[in-house]
């Protein structure tokens, strides 16, 4: 779809630089709307992130970058971000491949439950999730009747629960690339590898994995990039026993009003973010230039 | 040997929807307890934490206000992103390709770090006003996906038919409207439902620009949870599930699920 847009996009281009056409004022109100309304505000908060009193300082970057405290802030929060992209791998991969061999209807409605929690506010899941973590909710429950604990054990605010919480939100951001990546993959390949005598993990490591990995690397990227600047799941399900990059931000800002902590906070967690995302991309493109 | 494998996909796949579920299943059962406590397995059933919402001033309130700012939002983005959207596609600015990815943008950003820059502009900019300044941000946060989906419906109109409909009398804004609009309407639908959500369901920017009288839906529920959780906010939270379910069965009947999840 986009190849198709772009592709008119350039033709057209070439046809109409020769002469201005009113026309192109259409684009003006949108454009000066998010300039004025998005792009300033984000320039302002990059510039606050430098000022200080008497003119431009690192002082925001030396607190967030050599203050242990806060290094082992970001240092959470990468961690948060790193286990969830890599559990979620892990548990969305069979499950997308599954998803991917479905045919017909019920391929339909498999798309669609794994696409409506989705939908599915985040503050109604995390409030859902705190239910069943509760002393007399299903996770003690069952772990009670499988007879792994005796008394009902305190799971609210612990890093378990955290865990827990991430995975189920963030869960389906890794599935839908994955599934896209594997509804091209032609099953024959696979059986064409065991007939020429390859063993089931030689064939998914050296056939179907790598004809995946745009998936996979779409997938993490993606799963990453939002988990590491997460507000509302984890402060919602652990709070300030384990503080994140996004809630010294919330916390600079809302409570002890330091704006240039803050500003310098969100500086470094949109530059962690854009390696992620730009490291993806690099790396998604790498396989194809060699061919 | 692979039939093992297939087999141990298909069960992650149902453990993954059981997982995925569980929570929702859970509020919407807790919706329906007699008692204040939540507890599994529940002990009855009851429409009491129904009819309390009606009761709930500041939540009908909050309701009242997201459905506003929402439904703005979404009017506003859908104008100026379709209008910079047709002057893209058409060529008929340099650099399109980057002004359309400057205009999907604000989705790749961090909620929280747009939140803050909203705040500070809002402050620099002296505007003290809840309502306006939600309202602004709102548009930017709902612009990117009318951006995406208008862009690619775009891409498969031929606007030989509005120059066909300007041959045959109608002006430049008529025929947009007559010819272009009813044409692309799954790509406005699908663009305009993912916006609204976006906007209503918005807690990471609303939260720096909420005053005390101004509360969004989302900011609301997180306070009456911290306050008094009580199944009340179960069953809201439930309402909402439905609402969103009926929107989305709307949708598919309009364009099919599949293509909206693909934008």
């Amino acid at each position: 779809m986009t190849t198709i847009a772009t592709k008119s996009m350039a033709t057209h281009a070439k046809e109409r630089r020769t002469r201005f056409d009113s026309k192109a004022l259409l684009a003006l109100p949108g454009l000066l709307f998010m300039t004025v309304a998005f792009a300033v505000p984000v320039i302002l908060l990059i510039i606050e992130s430098f000022a200080g009193p008497q003119g431009p300082t690192l002082d925001g970057y030396r607190k967030v970058l050599a203050d242990n405290y806060y290094v082992g802030i970001i240092w959470n929060s990468i961690k948060l971000a790193l286990i969830t992209t890599i559990a979620t791998l892990l548990i969305g991969y069979p499950a997308a491949f599954a998803l991917a061999r479905a045919r017909g209807v019920l391929q339909v409605v498999l798309f669609a439950l794994i696409f409506l929690p989705l939908t599915v506010s985040i503050i109604v899941k995390t409030f859902g999730i705190s239910i069943m973590m509760g002393r007399g909710g299903i996770i003690n429950w069952l772990l009670i009747n499988l007879g792994f604990i005796e008394r009902p054990m305190r799971l609210v605010f612990t890093e378990f629960n955290l865990y827990f919480g991430m995975i189920n939100v963030f869960l389906p951001f890794m599935i839908l690339p994955l599934y896209s990546s594997m509804r091209m993959l032609d099953t024959r390949l696979a059986d064409a590898a065991a007939s020429l005598g390859a063993g089931p993990l030689y064939a998914f490591t050296r056939v179907t994995l790598p004809l995946t990995m745009p998936g996979v690397i779409a997938g993490v990227s993606l799963v990453f990039s939002i988990t590491v600047a997460s507000y509302v799941t984890p402060s919602l399900l652990i709070g300030d026993r384990f503080m994140t990059m996004s809630q010294v931000m919330a916390k600079a800002y809302l409570n002890i009003r330091d704006f240039q902590l803050g500003a310098s906070m969100a500086v470094v967690m949109l530059v962690i973010a854009s390696i992620i995302v730009v490291a993806a991309s690099y790396l998604a493109r790498a396989p194809k230039e060699g061919r | 040997m692979a039939r093992v494998g297939m087999i141990f996909c298909w069960a992650m796949l149902t453990l993954v929807l059981i997982f995925l579920f569980a929570p929702i299943v859970i509020v919407v059962a807790v919706s329906f307890s007699p008692s204040t406590i939540f507890s599994f397995p529940p002990d009855g059933f009851s429409w009491r934490w129904y009819s309390a919402i009606l009761s709930n001033e500041p939540l009908l309130t909050s309701v009242w206000l997201s459905a506003q700012v929402a439904f703005l939002a979404t009017c506003a983005s859908l104008t100026l992103g379709t209008l910079c959207a047709i002057a893209v596609v058409r060529g008929l600015v340099p650099a399109g390709k980057a002004i359309a990815t400057f205009m999907a943008s604000p989705l790749m950003l961090p909620g929280l770090v747009l939140g803050i820059a909203f705040l500070q502009a809002a402050r620099g900019a002296g505007l003290r006003d809840a309502y306006t300044t939600l309202l602004i941000a709102h548009v930017v946060i709902t612009m990117p996906f009318v951006m995406r989906t208008v862009l690619a419906s775009l891409a498969h109109f031929d606007f030989a038919m509005v120059d066909a409909a300007r041959t045959l009398g109608y002006s430049y804004p008529r025929a947009l409207w007559k010819v272009l609009v009813p044409n692309i309407l799954p790509g406005f639908v699908s663009g305009a439902l993912f916006a609204f959500i976006a906007s209503f369901d918005n807690y990471p920017v609303s939260i720096f620009l909420v005053d005390v009288r101004t509360k969004t839906l989302p900011i609301q529920l997180l306070n009456q949870l911290e306050m008094s959780p009580d199944p009340t906010v179960a069953a809201a939270s439930a309402l909402l599930i439905l609402g969103t379910v009926v929107a989305l069965i709307i949708c598919d009947r309009l364009v099919g699920l599949r293509r909206m999840a693909s934008i």
